[in-house]
Formats: structure tokens, C-alpha cells, sequence
């Protein structure tokens, strides 16, 4: 197990020299990930690692990966995604254009559950759907639409659990092990890199989703980027949090009402 | 509470697999109230949205219960519960946190985080428990809290519906005790409960 005065160390090179600031992220986890990177990379000792990150500016995109959690699935917790159908979309419906906002979405797989989800409804020809990760790299394999094959019988069940009708497998393509989703979800996707650290509102929506990234951050850096969320969503907007997470305790809570099905789902009611 | 200084335990982790169920059910049911102790429960479990452990629980003991959410305080005379799809850490002595990274032994929540969590924040004063099992999790994590100065208690494999998990852990390391499935509250009793002497 790595320090606490380590894990200073580390997180101050990473800030002062690159920029990217962990600082308020949860420390509990935080460490497990450095302890995980020790392994994987095998270091021998947390010095080796902090040279490595002091002297080679190369190696800090996969830093920066793997210090980060990315994983994430299709459709996780179906009964959200049930929810959504049912109660959020005839609401989005209503309005001419659709902007969605997937905060902190890693690889992509809930952009994509969210596009079917769209294109089911008919909703998708005027949504758009703008995925932001911190991660340069993670974020690249959503514009290719490749998925493991492996995770489709989940992911399958999981959209069936969700109120999905169709046949799973007729939105990819089989490619040896990959699932290559169809281009036309692409077409309605605008993914870019973004800090919710240190970078700042740039649309507004009516639909952000971040879910299980709330969970790696202290509460004042939790309040921090709420309050960047709340900033950046149209009034009767919604927000949709991880099955474990609550705004509840946050600065914004009084403007935001939870939706009766105890999913966690959140509209801005003024 | 003064006689606090008479019993180091207060942070008492169970960690178990198949067949570990209903060990705790006994167990709770005969937890008293007042305990002053935090009990937290990692089981391998399927993502089961409902929380029908957490109703399980709740209805075999007088002690509060919860599922675990993201940085929920830490609090005595309450039972909690690693919640599905989410591995269970110790943030500092006042709060916990969620992680939702690779699984471990196939497991999230895998009973290895948590132990090895709780180990390193509150050292001596934890008693870690591991039940029946057919998995490798939890032996390593039972062993650093045995490193760590805590009090370290596997169920006896000859009892356990599944030994596997019991017995690695009693492989790895030299464990305070081994203790049949119906005197576990007993033991933890005696453990957590000052003794007038």
C-alpha cells in the first residue's frame, strides 16, 4: 500500500506539471488505483513510478487512464433505463431539439443505450448527444462503435430488462470478437474531451447523465461539479446520478426534486 | 463510554460467499442492541436491485440496517451492507466510499477491497470474520488485518456449507480462531461486550 504522503507527492506532480488535478478526488480509491498501477506496470517501489512520471511525458495519458475507473456497461441497472423510456422521453418529445449531455462517459457503452433508446422513441433524427470524458483515449473507441462480442448476451439481457422489444443484435455488426454498432448512432454523437475538474459549462441541456463518477470525488468537489451540472441544464431539466449516488446533501438539492419511481433521476424545477 | 477502554473491537467485518447467508441471519438475530460496534457485510451476491438482503437482514435483527450508498458516515450500533455491483472502502474513520473498478475473484463487491480497507483505517481495532465460501476472496484481506494488529475469525470449514473460503483463509494465515457456525455470536459477544471482571 502506497502513503498518504506518496500519494501527495504523486498528485502534486501530476497538477504542477501536467495540469490534471486529483486532489479532490476520493483518497480510498484513489490509492487502490495507484496500488493497481505499481502491479500492472510493475514498479518496484513508488519511487520508480514517481521518475517515470517526473521524466517521461509519454507515459502520462496511461496514467491518467488508469487512474481513472472506466468501466461501464450497456443498459446497467435496466430498470433506469425503464424509467427513462417511460417517464423522461415523452417529456423530451415535446421540445424541438434534443441535447444530452454523458459526463465523465468513458468508453461509451451508456451513449449508445441511450442513442437506441432515442431511435426507438423516434426521437433520434433531432437529439444529439454530446459524450465528455476526461480520458483522450478512452473516449476514441466511441467513434469507432466497437464493443467486446463478449458482453452482448449481458447487455442484450440488460435492454431487454429495459422495455427493449427488438432483437438485440440487430443494431451491430459481428467482426471477429467486436460488435460494431451501427453509423448512424455516431452521426448523432459529438464526443470531446472535458475535465469536470477544471473545465467549465459549455451547453445547455435537458437530459445530463453522470453516473458513477460522483462516487470517485470528495463532497466539496461532489458540490463543485453539480453545481457545473445545474448550470448547464435548461429549467425542468433532468439528471440522472449512479443507483448509488444522491444529490441529496448537495448545495443544489433544493431546486431539484427526485422522480417518484426512486430511480435516480432529478428534475430542475426552478 | 468508559468501558470502551476494556474491548479494542469495534469495527467487526463478515465477508462470505455460498452458503454464508444463513450463518449471518443466525447471527444478527442474536446481536444485542447496544453493541457498540460497527458491523459491515460483504456477501458475493447477484445485482439484485431490490435490496432483498438488506429486507432479510432487517428482519432478523433490532439493529439498524443499510445498504451502503456513496459516502454514507460511519456509525455504531448499525449493520451495514456492501451494496451489488459496487466494491465497499473505508474512506477515513467518519465516512465510506463506493468503487466501481474491476472485479476481484470475479467478485464486485469482493470481500478482499473491503477487509483490506478496513485494515488499514481502523488497524487494531477490527475483528474479521469469513464464512463459507467457493471462492479465494477474502483470505488475503483477512490476512492484512491479522498484519494489522486485528482479531482474525474463520467459520470452521467442517461446518460451513462450502469450505473452500474458510479453509484458504486458514491456509494463509494463522487465524485467532476457528469457530463453528452456531457459536459465532457467542465468540463475537464475548469479543465486543465488556466483561465485568
Amino acid at each position: 500500500m502506497i502513503r498518504e504522503e506518496e500519494l501527495d507527492l504523486l498528485l502534486n506532480e501530476l497538477y504542477q506539471r501536467y495540469g490534471y488535478d486529483f486532489t479532490n478526488y476520493a483518497r480510498a480509491s484513489l490509492k487502490r488505483r495507484v496500488n493497481r498501477l505499481l502491479t500492472i506496470d510493475r514498479f518496484t517501489s513508488f519511487a520508480e513510478l514517481f521518475y517515470r512520471v517526473k521524466h517521461d511525458p509519454d507515459y502520462l495519458t496511461h496514467l491518467v487512464e488508469e487512474l481513472t475507473v472506466n468501466v461501464t456497461e450497456m443498459f446497467r441497472d435496466p430498470a433506469l433505463f425503464k424509467a427513462i423510456r417511460e417517464q423522461v422521453l415523452p417529456v423530451l418529445a415535446t421540445h424541438p431539439f434534443i441535447r444530452i449531455w454523458h459526463a465523465g462517459c468513458s468508453t461509451g457503452e451508456e451513449v449508445y443505450s441511450m442513442a437506441i433508446l432515442l431511435e426507438e422513441a423516434n426521437l433520434l433524427h433531432k437529439s444529439l448527444l454530446y459524450a465528455t470524458d476526461l480520458n483522450p483515449s478512452v473516449i476514441e473507441n466511441i467513434k469507432k462503435g466497437l464493443f467486446p462480442l463478449s458482453q452482448m448476451k449481458q447487455y442484450s439481457e440488460n435492454y431487454i430488462l429495459s422495455g427493449g422489444k427488438k432483437e438485440f443484435s440487430s443494431y451491430y455488426m459481428t467482426r471477429y470478437e467486436w460488435a460494431k454498432f451501427d453509423d448512424r448512432f455516431k452521426s448523432k454523437m459529438i464526443v470531446a474531451t472535458h475535465n469536470l475538474v477544471s473545465d467549465r459549462s459549455f451547453n445547455e441541456f435537458q437530459l445530463i447523465f453522470c453516473r458513477n463518477v460522483l462516487i470517485y470525488f470528495d463532497k466539496e468537489l461532489q458540490d463543485k461539479v453539480l453545481t457545473l451540472f445545474d448550470n448547464s441544464l435548461e429549467r425542468l431539466g433532468f439528471i440522472v446520478l449512479g443507483s448509488k449516488e444522491n444529490l441529496r446533501f448537495s448545495g443544489i438539492a433544493d431546486s431539484y426534486a427526485q422522480m417518484e419511481n426512486k430511480e435516480k433521476i432529478w428534475r430542475k424545477m426552478r | 463510554m468508559a468501558q470502551n477502554a476494556i474491548t479494542p473491537y469495534q469495527y467487526v467485518v463478515l465477508g462470505g460467499s455460498a452458503g454464508s447467508l444463513e450463518v449471518i441471519l443466525n447471527l444478527v438475530e442474536r446481536l444485542p442492541e447496544h453493541l457498540n460496534a460497527v458491523i459491515i457485510i460483504v456477501i458475493h451476491r447477484k445485482n439484485d436491485k431490490d435490496s432483498i438482503l438488506q429486507e432479510l437482514i432487517a428482519n432478523r435483527t433490532r439493529l439498524s440496517v443499510r445498504e451502503v450508498e456513496d459516502k454514507d458516515p460511519i456509525q455504531f450500533n448499525t449493520i451495514y451492507l456492501a451494496p451489488p455491483d459496487y466494491h465497499l472502502l473505508i474512506e477515513n474513520k467518519e465516512l465510506f466510499s463506493l468503487d466501481s473498478s474491476e472485479k476481484i475473484h470475479y467478485s464486485r463487491p469482493s470481500i478482499d477491497v473491503t477487509f483490506e480497507s478496513v485494515a488499514e483505517v481502523f488497524g487494531k481495532s477490527v475483528i474479521g470474520v469469513l464464512l463459507s465460501g467457493a471462492n479465494a476472496d477474502g483470505a488475503a484481506g483477512l490476512a492484512q488485518i491479522k498484519r494489522s494488529g486485528g482479531y482474525t475469525i474463520a467459520q470452521n470449514p467442517a461446518t460451513a456449507e462450502v469450505a473452500y473460503m474458510p479453509q484458504q483463509a486458514i491456509n494463509l494465515t494463522e487465524v485467532n480462531d476457528i469457530v463453528n457456525a452456531d457459536e459465532l455470536a457467542d465468540v463475537l459477544k464475548q469479543l465486543l461486550i465488556p466483561h465485568i471482571s
